[in-house]
């Protein structure tokens, strides 16, 4: 099946993502891409733990003097409700519905700024009202280190799913780029399996002592 | 499983059929979305609880992070369905990887 080809609902495939032999090896090469980061992100939750609260003198705020429950809270309820957004964008997908996979991508799209607006404010606080910065402390370097990477990979995954929807706005679906938005879809869960992570060994450890 | 294609022969009760799979398996993601917004409440109401020692709330909220990390991995990546030997091969290889890292971390650095 040519990967251009005009589709119908009808002739649309039931896995749309592993029709062609490039979505099967971009399926498979984005999951083996997934299982470095898993690497990637288990390295820095390691110096983030190997380093937690290590600041050289004591009146430098510690993490149960920095993070608070709502915060964290709300960003993770926006990062866990965007990535539901972005299930039933592929649910559209699979439908071969582009207008409501767009519309529900576009939504993935706004809690994700959303997200990364809350982040923003929130190391702008701990800069300003508790002078933990990235070159403060050893603690400093690795909390900014973990966290700030994964607001860069929000930031990454932002870019690049409002790209696809902006170049393929007026193509509509096909086998080409079906599997570049499923790609995406998996990116972004990914995103929040981290988080996960990151709200429970960081926050919630953190002001538990 | 859920979405592998019927052939019947008439593309029409196929997509009839694809349809109602979907919609189907959509209703289950949707469980699994309520399931983690619980967990995660779960997860946060024990963090905020004084009466918990750390000794309780640490495992218990980390047991529930898996918990949901599964979920995740398994419903809304799809791994639940047929064709991802090899993708849970790579990523249980970085899980294993990470795990290792991070036990090195946590016993061989010390101040």
């Amino acid at each position: 099946m040519a990967a251009e080809q005009k589709m119908t609902y009808e002739t649309w495939p039931a896995s749309p993502e592993k029709q062609t032999l490039e979505a099967k090896n971009k399926f498979l090469g984005f999951w083996f891409f997934l299982g470095g980061e898993t690497v990637l992100f288990a390295s820095l939750f390691a110096t983030y733990l190997a380093l937690k609260d290590k600041v050289p003198s004591s009146d430098m705020a510690l993490a149960k003097d920095l993070f608070e429950i709502p915060l964290a809270f709300i960003m993770t309820m926006l990062l866990l409700t965007s990535s539901l957004t972005s299930v039933y964008a592929m649910y559209h997908m699979k439908n071969f519905n582009f207008k409501k996979m767009q519309l529900w991508l576009g939504i993935t799209v706004l809690l994700g700024l959303g997200f990364l607006g809350l982040e923003i404010y929130e190391f702008n606080h701990y800069v300003h009202e508790f002078h933990h910065s990235f070159t403060s402390s050893a603690f400093g370097s690795a909390f900014y280190t973990l966290v700030g990477f994964h607001g860069g990979h929000v930031a990454f995954g932002l870019l690049w799913i409002t790209t696809l929807m902006i170049r393929n706005s007026k193509r509509g679906l096909n086998l080409y780029n079906a599997p570049k938005f499923y790609v995406a879809s998996l990116y972004w869960h990914f995103i929040d399996v981290v988080w996960v992570f990151i709200f429970t060994v960081v926050y919630l450890m953190g002001m538990v002592g | 499983m859920a979405n592998q294609q019927p052939n019947s022969g008439n593309p029409r009760v196929d997509i009839e059929y694809r349809r109602k799979k979907s919609a189907e398996e959509m209703k289950h993601q949707v469980i699994t979305f309520a399931l983690m917004i619980f967990l995660t409440i779960v997860a946060f109401v024990a963090a905020g609880y004084e009466g918990f020692s750390g000794w309780f709330i640490v495992p218990f909220i980390l047991i529930l992070a898996i918990v949901q990390v599964i979920f995740q991995l398994y419903y809304f990546m799809h791994m639940s369905h047929k064709g991802h030997e090899a993708p849970a091969l790579f990523l249980y290889s970085g899980a294993l990887v990470g795990f290792i890292t991070i036990i090195a971390f946590l016993t061989v650095i010390w101040w």
